[in-house]
């Protein structure tokens, strides 16, 4: 219990990632909460890797990590400039009146 | 080590409750900012475990610039006080039970596959870049991704170029009656177009107009 080892962390990412998926199945707000999830599910991961390139000694994880975060920015930016030019055409945002493939 | 895991136990705390309430505050600017504090304290264990340099580019990615940006987006769609319906039953909830189930479901499986995972003692010789004790963590890191993951460097590069390109074309407008300037007009003028030469008779005078 006070020594922490891998398993601590990786729980610790499992729990995150758990709160990020729910965030995104019960949303019943906006789409940025949405992208918010994503990001809290990129940064489990970014844990996973992290913890994982500590405790074998190895620094390709780390490395990784880093790319991760990359795509991360790239994602939430383009992301929000979607979300940006959805609210200019229609309005809202809302999760439930986004429903035009609904068909 | 009792201290070592104090502070990982208070992180990890603020983390998972600050991740909390992403997901379920009313506000959403709310939801940015327990973002940010849930990026910081996850930093801090980065930092903590030895990754300072990646705890610090986190800081300065998220908070810095991933958040501020969230924070920008909400302010400008004005949805800050858009309410939070979280558990109302309406018509339209009936996928809360089993999106509950199912991410009840993802975490038990999380949680099987870390409690059954074994400590590979070869996994340790399988690595190809081992870490050197002598150097910090950014000196390290500095010396493994411009020599061996250098064309992964560069091709992330290019990913954040195409993402700031996409963002810009994305959101790009062109708004109608604001005058503009048109170089390709400029340049292409001829003389012609723009000048006509008349023969003014003595005592007469011009019609520009006609």
């Amino acid at each position: 219990m006070l020594s922490i080892g891998l398993g601590h962390y990786l729980t610790l990412a499992a729990i995150i990632f758990t709160i990020g998926v729910v965030g995104i199945f019960l949303n019943r707000k906006n789409v940025i909460v949405i992208l918010m999830s994503i990001e809290l599910i990129l940064l489990s991961v970014n844990i996973n890797l992290v913890s994982f390139s500590i405790f074998i000694n190895d620094l390709s994880g780390q490395v990784f990590t880093l790319f991760i975060l990359t795509v991360a920015a790239a994602e939430a930016a383009i992301g929000l400039a979607i979300i940006v030019i959805y609210y200019r055409n229609s309005g809202t945002i809302r999760v439930e009146e986004i429903d035009s493939l609904k068909g | 080590m009792i201290a070592h895991a104090v502070v990982f136990y208070i992180f990890s705390l603020i983390a998972i409750v600050s991740a909390i309430m992403v997901t379920v505050s009313r506000n959403t600017v709310h939801s940015v900012f327990f973002l940010i504090l849930d990026f910081i304290s996850i930093s801090c264990l980065f930092i903590m475990i030895g990754a300072e340099f990646l705890g610090m580019i986190m800081l300065i990615v998220y908070v810095g610039a991933v958040a501020v940006l969230f924070l920008f987006v909400v302010m400008m769609l004005n949805v800050a006080q858009q309410k939070n319906e979280w558990f109302v039953a309406s018509d339209s909830s009936s996928h809360i039970p089993i999106g509950l189930l199912v991410s009840l479901v993802i975490f038990s499986e999380l949680l099987i596959v870390i409690g059954g995972w074994k400590y590979k003692a070869e996994l340790q010789d399988s690595i190809n870049i081992n870490l050197n004790l002598n150097l910090t963590n950014t000196q390290s890191l500095g010396s493994v991704i411009y020599t061996d993951y250098v064309h992964l460097f560069q091709l992330s590069g290019m990913v954040l170029l195409v993402a700031m390109i996409g963002a810009i074309v994305l959101t790009f407008r062109k708004r109608s009656g604001v005058k503009t300037q048109s170089y390709l007009r400029q340049i292409s003028r001829e003389r012609n177009e723009g000048v006509e030469l008349i023969d003014v008779e003595t005592k007469k005078g011009v019609k520009i107009d006609a």
